[in-house]
């Protein structure tokens, strides 16, 4: 567990620098995360994020490429559009929750 | 009297009925068990098939044989499950009332839901071996490949078995070799994953093996459709891989009567608790084996140590004590890696698959994320201890919390 600082405040991250207190997160904090990795966000980068968020906050976990399409309603193709080449990593980093792990 | 209604008679299935109906006196509760046919699949053998090593007839015994005296088995398909009445409708018209249920209907490969690959190249140059029926088609079709381009691939996670198409890789490099033609077959892994496993030091130690074997691997590619003509498949990121032989795993999916019923996440698993495996939704619904969301490997072994933690809770439960077993999410998964030897892989929700010797520290006599004869010959033994030990639910010399003894942990 390490801490960093961005937007101006102090932040507790993983390794791989994922927020590890979501409670953290305000949107300001999102369209900082997100241009660590290069990506304004828009409208429809906005409507996955706070979809992630949401069903994160009543799930526990972060929802699934999958889950995102189909309970989200954002097609995958629409993702990989939004989020390039690594969109499931992506959308969680830049909503502040963990990496999905439905993959064991 | 009372009524436990279990749908499907499986690995989960048939060693619940078996434990429950020896605790549970005859006088007091009815065990009812439901599946549409009277065939009972050895699921780790169908590895075996595509390579001759085992018939598809030595994987299949009736269901009957396996179940004890005093359970009552119903074959027949299951329309739906009406959780507020606490009955199963069955398809015939026939209702089953419960006081308990669960549901250990497992999980379904589903070629029909990528595009492409159930239609006409479906088992000619794209294969399955989650089912007997692919499995034996696919053996014929290894036995006439002369050469080219073989794909080993995974549609989405979770899969049934997530270490069978790392075995299946190494199984083909041995086969192709001892046939002479592992220069004319290029063999290509092609994961969602961004790695051969989930885990760090799994991934990192089965990597090395899929280099050393001269298995390219294709990480992050998620598809979303194969393309019959060109014979390619296709990444939502629009990356291509062809293919003159294909060996997918579907997306796997839980029971539609599942989904039909409104007890489904979005790939038709019934949200639980997976300390308990308790239905989120229903404390009067359980659910066993692959057919859960529980955040650890689809797998046998899942299947044996959840089934050993739900039934001390239910004799707790139906005695109105509250429940006090926790299951941990330990699997345990024998990875074959070809030319008679075997890995071993042990791990729960908490610790990944580490290096080190099993069961016991120092002396094993298995070892951890390493190849080995004696772990090769402990996979080809578990297939008799399966029907003769396991499913009739007597103890095996495994235990059912996982345990760090002989595991190396990782530097912090």
């Amino acid at each position: 567990m390490a801490t960093t600082t961005l937007a101006g405040r102090q932040l507790d991250v993983n390794e791989e620098g994922f927020l590890t207190d979501p409670s953290q997160w305000d949107e300001e904090l999102g369209t900082a995360l997100a241009a660590q990795i290069g990506i304004t966000l828009t409208d429809a980068h906005w409507r996955v994020i706070r979809f992630v968020r949401e069903d994160h906050a009543v799930k526990g976990e972060t929802p699934t490429l999958r889950r995102v399409s189909t309970v989200g309603g954002i097609p995958i193709k629409e993702l990989f559009q939004l989020f390039p080449k690594k969109p499931a990593k992506k959308m969680s980093y830049i909503a502040g929750v963990p990496k999905p792990v439905g993959c064991v | 009297m009372r009524n436990l209604v279990v749908l499907g008679a499986g690995t989960a299935g048939t060693m619940i009925v078996n434990k429950l109906r020896k605790a549970l006196p005859e006088s007091e509760w009815g065990i009812t068990v439901v599946d549409r046919d009277d065939r009972h699949h050895y699921q780790p053998g169908y590895l075996f098939v595509p390579f001759g090593e085992l018939e598809p007839e030595d994987v299949v015994h009736p269901r009957r044989r396996h179940l004890h005296k005093g359970v009552s088995f119903v074959e027949a398909e299951i329309d739906r499950i009406d959780p507020e009445a606490d009955v199963v409708h069955l398809a015939d018209g026939r209702t089953l009332p419960y006081d308990y249920l669960v549901v250990a209907s497992g999980t379904t490969p589903r070629p029909d839901q990528t595009p492409g690959m159930a239609e006409d190249e479906w088992h000619r140059s794209i294969f399955d071996f989650y089912t007997l029926e692919g499995a034996t088609a696919l053996r014929d079709a290894l036995a006439s490949f002369t050469g080219g381009r073989l794909v080993m691939h995974i549609t989405e996670m979770p899969i049934k078995c997530p270490v069978a198409p790392l075995e299946f890789s190494f199984l083909a490099d041995a086969y192709f070799t001892k046939k002479g033609l592992r220069d004319k077959v290029e063999i290509v892994y092609v994961t969602p994953l961004d790695g051969a496993f989930t885990k760090p030091v799994a991934s990192a130690e089965i990597g090395h093996l899929l280099a050393d074997r001269n298995i390219a691997i294709e990480p992050e590619f998620m598809v979303e459709r194969i393309d019959t003509d060109t014979k390619t498949l296709v990444s939502y990121d629009e990356r291509e891989v062809p293919f003159d032989l294909l060996v997918t795993v579907p997306l796997n999916m839980g029971a539609e009567f599942v989904t039909r019923s409104g007890l489904g996440d979005e790939l038709g698993f019934v949200p639980v608790d997976k300390g308990t495996m308790q239905s989120s939704a229903h404390a009067n619904i359980f659910a066993l084996g692959d057919a859960s969301d529980i955040p650890t490997s689809k797998a046998g072994s899942v299947a044996h140590f959840s089934v050993e933690i739900f039934v001390d809770n239910f004799l707790q439960l139906v005695e109105g004590r509250p429940m006090t077993h926790r299951f941990d999410g330990h699997a345990n998964c024998f990875i074959e890696s070809g030319y008679g030897k075997g890995m071993l892989l042990d791990f729960n929700y908490d610790t990944e698959p580490l290096t080190g010797t099993f069961p016991l520290a120092k002396v094993g006599p298995l070892r951890l994320l390493q190849e080995s004869r004696f772990n090769h010959l402990g996979k080809l033994s578990f297939r008799w201890a399966y029907w003769n030990v396991l499913l009739p639910g007597h103890k095996l010399p495994v235990p059912t919390q996982m345990s760090m003894a002989g595991k190396n942990r990782p530097a912090a």
